[in-house]
């Protein structure tokens, strides 16, 4: 049942974030502000070369170093394959990393590690370390990594949890195909067909606080680990797995986190943090540098995608067929899960074809790993099928607008492709409760004024604005897979204690479960006191990835303020010696006919004078379908004729993420992926040498948007309930992410008649471009 | 080596190595609202004020500031408060691990520039990335503060 937005105080209203103000202040305590004072400093060796095999390390004069507490190699750590990928249990990437190897697979891959006294000592005695090594010849170039005879996983003790199609022997980390129906009987039906094929490229997370961890023994000698992690409790069970300790020796804390997109969901230092305090008993810490997270932590998978599309004259799309070759770098972190979703969130949107068919291989390469990035195979998928659309409309003389219109998926719909792809295992069948992509579609336009500008406006003899678009899904959480959970204490007084594992990564969550549990509870914010994600103290959340908080954590909080509410109603019923459901609660003061009693009074006799005890409940929750949110993207680019140079003068988006709990900060998740998907489309070039040196390995060298760059952004969001979304929404997270590349492209042809392929578009691909057109 | 420097209007004497960066001072002596994100001067997370002017104290010598005045953001309390207030109207707050920065250097735009045009403001403040923010929301925050009394 659908609850009236209008009667909503809280949630949908406008609310600060809960540490907007503190953060500002700086007060706000990061991993590396709670390391120890004394704590040992980490850093790691790493192999200047792209492939080789370690021969002999030789760490004596390190070790004889004033003031170097430990140096390790593969010879002194557990030899345990796992995945660091941070997923839950079983994993769907492949178990292919050691701690440490005697193997090294990418230029910035471990060899090494040392803990001394402090970050010089720790840097001089990284110098000492002689490693001679075997090089061997890496595979750069990711088209040829099948079956290359430089085999890069050629170690045994490797393994995949349940089959993924990983075949390491042929360089491939996993494999998938699907169909339903006909593909080429479908094509060979059709009027018009297009065959286009895009690459994508190896974007950075660039998140502003690099990897962090830091690791003490606690009284009990249990070990206590501080990290900048998305993923609490999956690292407490991997590392526990991993290093052979139980699970109750672990605790893992997370604190403020400094933006993390999803390269924060898997391991880079705990393990190295956790084996030096568990072999000195000393407390110690690893903060990664800006340098080691570009080269040393993970990329987006760069891709190649080859759509071929069918439709009929008149706009009607018969059949997609998807093939796709995926670059997972040297380790096969989030293989398989991201390749699917190249398929699954993207080509649902055109759920009217009578064929469809997706598959391809992810390869392992010598270059640095991928892993799992905001909106991970969705803005690849969508790049290539979104830039496909547009050019068969071209071809079919339609505007783009209407074979969008004609074509996408409407509410009450569904998809096949739902109940055959899930991430890494098979899907679940649902129906669209909620879809204004419609809505979403015509608004956008309206706000861009596309019928008067599409395709192109000259605005001098060297200077036209292009006009282009997309449209885009998502999904909320993986249904019977993503599980949070909340827990709520009421305190004298009337305040609750909320804890939830739910992972707070600078996204907000803690607000909106403050804002879920407020509004059921009829109080204010300042009466709900959130604290996320301490595997101690909090109860279990599958963490922050896959689109996961607002549905599956802001379910969890709000079936555990629904159970609260009931709980209070029920005893102070009893206290007043009623029937609990002729007692009205309105926050504050229980009511029954004539009688009543504030719910100040019955908490401070509860936990000192009458019927003694402590009121708390817990709740968890799980999906059981994945409701996607929709957009529709538009942009106005003006393009130099004479250089190739553009600017993006005009995003314009408009959402569909069912109610939004809290609108100014769903609109900075939107325009947040917005901009960081402009980068992707516009500048963040990934530059290897020819012997797998990364290149843009700082931010000079690596160009994220800056302010100089990104001007307007119009972001709207369409009236939307999701029937089992808390409140009615649907996730936000990633969605906003997925449009810029293919909406740039589109209009940049349209500026120009250049169509760029590869990723970023750059003014040389477009001036050369333009330079062919003349010939 | 011991320099002497005034912290937030306070004449403080810290031991330092010669090669000592003023964030590593400031951090290393419990001052944890410095934030360092690239250590290269390149990302702006470790902004602060020296004599007023913003810097990035990850590429200043401690040893170099003998006797100057320094803020960081304990000193400009009340004025961050409206900033993330502003902040937080706009949306524009996520993370807040670059917002440290931006705080000051936004203090910074207000006591040096009277009145400045969309270009100024964006000229003054390219040097602080924030990585999750639309940052068009950033810019009418800082808008708004600017025209605060």
């Amino acid at each position: 049942m659908a609850i009236d937005k209008k009667n909503m105080k809280v949630v949908n209203n406008k609310t600060h974030s809960l540490d907007g103000k503190a953060l500002m202040q700086g007060k706000g305590k990061y991993t590396d502000d709670l390391a120890e004072q004394n704590s040992l400093v980490i850093k790691i060796l790493r192999s200047p070369h792209a492939f080789a095999h370690i021969k002999s390390i030789d760490v004596s004069e390190a070790q004889k170093l004033n003031g170097v507490a430990l140096v390790l190699t593969y010879k002194d750590v557990p030899h345990v394959s796992f995945s660091r990928a941070g997923q839950g249990y079983p994993e769907p990437s492949p178990h292919d990393k050691f701690i440490l190897d005697e193997y090294v697979r990418y230029v910035g891959d471990e060899v090494a590690m040392v803990a001394a006294i402090d970050e010089r000592v720790a840097e001089d005695a990284l110098k000492l370390i002689k490693v001679e090594y075997e090089v061997l010849e890496p595979v750069l170039d990711f088209e040829t990594a099948y079956e290359n005879k430089s085999v890069i996983h050629p170690e045994d003790g490797i393994k995949e949890m349940f089959p993924i199609g990983f075949d390491p022997k042929k360089n491939v980390a996993a494999s998938y195909e699907m169909h339903v129906g006909d593909v080429e009987k479908e094509l060979a039906k059709s009027d018009v067909v297009v065959d286009e094929t895009f690459y994508t490229q190896a974007q950075a997370h660039a998140m502003l606080e690099t990897h962090s961890s830091n690791a003490r023994l606690d009284m009990h000698n249990r070990l206590v680990i501080y990290s900048s992690t998305q993923t609490p409790f999956h690292m407490r069970r991997i590392m526990a797995t991993t290093l052979g300790l139980p699970v109750s020796k672990i605790r893992f804390i997370k604190p403020r986190v400094g933006g993390g997109f999803g390269g924060k969901q898997a391991f880079h230092g705990e393990m190295f943090c956790a084996l030096t305090t568990l072999k000195t008993g000393l407390p110690s810490k690893l903060v990664y540098t800006r340098e080691e997270v570009f080269g040393a932590s993970y990329t987006r998978h760069p891709m190649r995608i080859q759509m071929r599309i069918g439709a009929m004259k008149d706009g009607r799309i018969n059949a997609i067929d998807c093939r796709s070759l995926s670059d997972t770098g040297a380790y096969g972190e989030h293989a398989l899960t991201v390749f699917m979703i190249v398929g699954s969130k993207v080509l649902p949107l055109y759920n009217k074809v009578d064929a469809v068919r997706f598959g391809g291989r992810v390869v392992y390469t010598n270059h640095v790993p991928a892993g799992a990035y905001r909106g991970y195979g969705a803005i690849q998928g969508n790049y290539a099928l979104e830039s496909t659309i547009d050019i068969l409309a071209e071809k079919l003389g339609m505007d783009p607008k209407e074979i969008r219109e004609k074509n996408s998926m409407k509410e009450k719909e569904t998809s096949p492709i739902f109940e055959i792809m899930g991430e890494g295992t098979k899907g679940t069948a649902m129906i669209m409760e909620s879809c204004k992509l419609p809505y979403c579609i015509k608004r956008g336009a309206e706000l861009i004024n596309w019928n008067k500008n599409w395709p192109r406006v000259k605005v001098s003899d060297t200077k036209v604005r292009g006009y282009g678009m997309a449209i885009a899904m998502q999904g909320s959480g993986i249904p019977f897979m993503d599980m949070g959970s909340c827990s709520i204490k009421l305190n004298d007084g009337g305040s609750y204690n909320v804890t939830v594992g739910a992972t707070d990564i600078g996204q907000g969550s803690d607000t909106l479960i403050a804002q879920i549990v407020a509004e059921e509870l009829q109080t204010s914010v300042d009466n709900i006191l959130v604290y996320s994600s301490d595997t101690d103290l909090t109860p279990f959340d599958c963490g922050a990835y896959a689109s996961s908080t607002t549905y599956i954590s802001g379910n969890a909080a709000w079936r555990a303020a629904i159970k609260m509410r009931e709980r209070l109603i029920k005893e102070a019923a009893e206290y007043l010696g009623e029937k609990p459901e002729n007692v009205e609660f309105d926050g504050k003061i229980f009511t029954s006919k004539d009688k009543t009693v504030s719910l100040y009074d019955l908490s401070v006799q509860w936990l000192y004078n009458k019927n003694l005890h402590q009121a708390s409940v817990t709740e968890s929750y799980f999906g059981h379908v994945s409701p996607p949110p929709f957009m529709a993207a538009y942009a106005e680019v003006e393009v130099d004729l004479e250089t190739g140079e553009y600017e993006v003068l005009n995003y314009v988006t408009v959402t569909d993420c069912g109610t939004t709990i809290n609108p100014m900060l769903a609109r900075g998740q939107v325009e947040g992926g917005i901009v960081q998907g402009l980068g992707m489309a516009c500048y963040e070039d990934v530059k290897y040498d020819k012997k797998g040196n990364l290149l843009s390995n700082n931010f000079l060298s690596y160009h994220i948007p800056t302010h100089k760059e990104i001007h307007k952004l119009t972001s709207e969001f369409a009236d939307s309930y999701e029937p089992t979304g808390p409140f009615g929404a649907k996730s936000v997270g990633e969605i906003g992410i997925d449009t810029p590349p293919a909406v740039i492209c589109n209009a940049i042809y349209n500026a120009t008649g250049v169509r760029v392929h590869t990723l970023p578009i750059t003014p040389e691909k477009i001036l050369k471009g333009l330079k062919e057109l003349k010939k | 080596m011991l320099v002497k420097f005034y912290l937030n209007d306070t004449l403080v004497s810290y031991d330092v190595r010669p090669d000592e960066y003023l964030s590593e001072t400031l951090r290393s002596h419990g001052i944890k609202s410095v934030k360092v994100g690239c250590n290269e001067s390149t990302c702006g997370s470790c902004t602060l004020l020296l004599e007023g002017k913003p810097v990035m104290s990850c590429s200043v010598l401690t040893a170099s500031i003998e006797n100057k005045h320094v803020t960081t953001i304990e000193g400009i309390q009340e004025e961050a408060a409206k900033i993330a207030y502003h902040f937080a109207e706009e949306g524009a707050d996520q993370c807040g691990f670059c917002n440290v920065g931006y705080a000051l250097v936004v203090y910074a735009l207000k006591k040096n520039i009277k009145n400045p045009t969309d270009e100024q403001i964006n000229d003054y403040i390219v040097g602080n990335l924030c990585r999750c923010s639309g940052l068009h929301s950033q810019l009418k925050a800082i808008k708004a503060y600017l025209k605060e009394e």
